[in-house]
């Protein structure tokens, strides 16, 4: 122990006489070590951006999309109006259904809308009371679309905030003001506080008016586009997917589930096919910057078989003085792992600061986890003995008198 | 009662290439007794490099029987030469070998840190091995702010540390200025008489040759001198 200590010291000692090579040998590992944990933060840190907002669009949440029938092998054309209200009266009301607490059934489409000058083009969905339950809308003022107003059929309308933002300018009370939608005057009864997101996932830039407006007014339809479901529990998910699924059937009168006109999506199924994709994506970058830790290993070979070729006179004289072949090896073994171990460390430091830069950049989470550090320093040590042991071996068989010949 | 140190007998080493085969030593016999001061002598090609490398357990002998203190140096491993050279040799050689960059006590210590012995050990042992040769107050140079001489100094202190069974020279003197040469000859004869040290030393120069008690000349792989050296030169004070 006392031995490799001293070992250590004198590598330690050897590798700063030459600070510039040795700080270019390590620097193929720090590119190598910086950009694995880079790439494995950034996938991290996007993957859990993108799933918190899934999770954002409601816990516990089914959602029946209609779909084409197959007839004999030939898809139904007139595919989106298989779910109607009915069909979802039928789910909040059947005995049948135990584990299912609340329905949402929705429309959506997408409308002009216009208050004073300004107008906007966005979603408006078509809601009952239960949507705000089932997708988590919490209100910033007013209250969202009431029961009483979907069986009034009430011109009313709830903004979403970059809406609100959009029509009446930042920071201004809509509350009571009239929106115009295909020729109908909507009153604001209330707006809903920003949920963030981007792209399809973006829930703020929409608005919601009563379903029966919705569907008989602005969009002359009395289908549905889709209807969402909150189970009662995590743990029922399946369960009610089961429930619902044959509920359907038989009200569709439907006996083979292939032959479903519809299907139900779990927010579970849609996280998982996310991760899956986002996962391997970070995969795939991960590998491009092991090939990149490999050429740095590759490096630390080369430098360490130059070393051995210069230092020929001291490792002759070294065995001339007794050292052994373990000796020698452990020497020039030591000197490439406290290389690598050196570059490990930098590049671990570099991979947080850039992680943390693009993560700033980029709007997402910083997030940095312990294993891809523990393994970014396994994978430098092992580097360190994979390419250190050859040069080593090599140091270690040459014969003294060849050596203290060798000028 | 003098037991040899040093016993060889029939030695012969061929060096082998594809198309020649060349004799460096053939068929040598001689021994060293404890406590010898022996220059072998012999112009360049004649075969005492070789020699000398098989003296040092560096090389193993093609025929022949090499015994060291009592060892033989036969059918051994390159670790267990490795031993031998470490316990059993302390070498000079011609172009000092230091470790560069690296202090003089360091150097010293080297030897001593194959051999195991415990580093609080090593630097008393040093140090004492610096004071005999004069370089009580340059232990901390580095090898490469030292005279040849100096250097040179620190490697004989470096081959006594472990208290050998031979000193093995090679043109210890080939390197350095003549008024330092008379030092380190000095040194030698000191080491020799006065700690009863066996000195094998290879030169190619008479008057360097001159300060032995016995010279070994060597031509063409065979002996061809072996002589008490009646008028031993004393080195310069």
């Amino acid at each position: 122990m006392e031995e490799l200590f001293e070992i250590f010291t004198e590598s330690l000692g050897t590798l700063t006489l030459n600070k510039l090579r040795t700080g270019l040998a390590a620097l193929g590992i720090v590119i190598g070590i910086a950009s694995v944990i880079t790439l494995i933060s950034l996938g991290q840190s996007t993957q859990q951006a993108i799933s918190s907002q899934i999770q954002s669009l409601g816990a516990n949440l089914l959602t029946i999309s209609p779909g084409s029938q197959n007839q004999a092998g030939i898809r139904s054309a007139t595919s989106s109006t298989t779910l109607t209200n009915e069909d979802a009266q039928a789910i909040a009301t059947s005995p049948q259904i135990t584990t299912v607490s609340t329905v949402s059934p929705e429309v959506d489409s997408r409308q002009q809308l216009t208050a004073g000058r300004n107008n906007t083009n966005i979603r408006v969905s078509g809601a009952v009371a239960a949507y705000a339950q089932v997708h988590k809308i919490n209100m910033d003022s007013g209250d969202f679309i009431t029961d009483l107003q979907n069986t009034g059929s009430q011109a009313v309308v709830v903004l979403g905030p970059q809406v609100v933002s959009t029509l009446f300018g930042d920071g201004s009370d809509p509350i009571g003001k009239s929106v115009r939608i295909k020729g109908i005057s909507f009153r604001v009864v209330g707006t809903t506080v920003s949920k963030g997101g981007s792209g399809f996932l973006n829930q703020d830039n929409v608005a919601y008016v009563p379903l029966s407006v919705a569907q008989r007014q602005l969009m002359g339809q009395t289908y549905l586009n889709d209807i969402s479901l909150e189970a009662k529990s995590q743990d029922v998910m399946a369960d009610a997917q089961n429930e619902v699924g044959y509920l359907l059937l038989s009200r569709h009168k439907i006996s083979d589930p292939t032959n479903a006109d519809f299907s139900i999506f779990s927010q579970q199924d849609i996280q998982n096919t996310v991760a899956a994709t986002t996962g391997t994506f970070t995969t795939l970058l991960s590998g491009i910057a092991a090939i990149s830790l490999l050429v740095g290993g590759i490096g630390i070979m080369n430098i360490m078989l130059v070393t051995v070729t210069e230092r020929t006179r001291e490792i002759g004289l070294r065995k001339a003085l007794g050292a052994k072949k373990k000796t020698i090896i452990t020497q020039f073994l030591i000197e490439a792992i406290i290389l690598t171990f050196m570059g490990g460390l930098f590049g671990i430091a570099l991979g947080i600061v850039l992680s943390a830069v693009f993560s700033n950049f980029l709007g997402s989470a910083f997030v940095l986890s312990p294993n891809s550090i523990l393994l970014a320093f396994l994978v430098s040590a092992g580097i360190g003995i994979l390419f250190g042991w050859y040069p080593a071996k090599r140091a270690s068989d040459l014969q003294p008198i060849e050596a203290l010949r060798y000028e | 009662m003098n037991t040899p140190i040093i016993s060889v007998s029939n030695l012969s080493k061929i060096y082998k290439s594809e198309a020649t085969e060349t004799v460096a030593l053939d068929n040598i016999s001689f021994s060293i007794n404890k406590g010898e001061f022996v220059a072998i002598m012999g112009p360049s090609g004649s075969g005492k490099s070789t020699l000398m490398h098989i003296l040092g357990a560096l090389d193993v002998p093609t025929e022949g029987k090499y015994i060291l203190d009592g060892e033989n140096v036969e059918n051994l491993t390159d670790d267990e030469l490795a031993d031998v050279r470490n316990r059993k040799i302390g070498f000079v050689f011609q172009a000092f070998n230091l470790l560069p960059r690296t202090t003089a006590l360091k150097n010293v210590m080297l030897p001593m840190r194959y051999a195991q012995v415990p580093a609080e050990k090593r630097q008393e042992v040093a140090e004492k091995y610096l004071k005999m040769v004069g370089l009580s107050d340059r232990m901390d140079h580095t090898s490469n702010q030292l005279s040849g001489g100096q250097q040179q100094r620190v490697a004989i202190a470096r081959a006594l540390t472990l208290n050998p069974s031979i000193i093995l020279a090679d043109e210890p003197t080939g390197n350095i200025a003549s008024a330092q040469a008379s030092e380190i000859m000095q040194i030698f004869q000191d080491i020799n008489e006065e700690e009863g040290h066996t000195i094998v030393m290879i030169t190619h120069e008479p008057d360097i040759a001159g300060h032995a008690k016995r010279i070994i000349t060597v031509k063409d792989g065979k002996i061809i001198g072996d002589k008490k050296n009646t008028k031993q030169a004393k080195a310069k004070r």
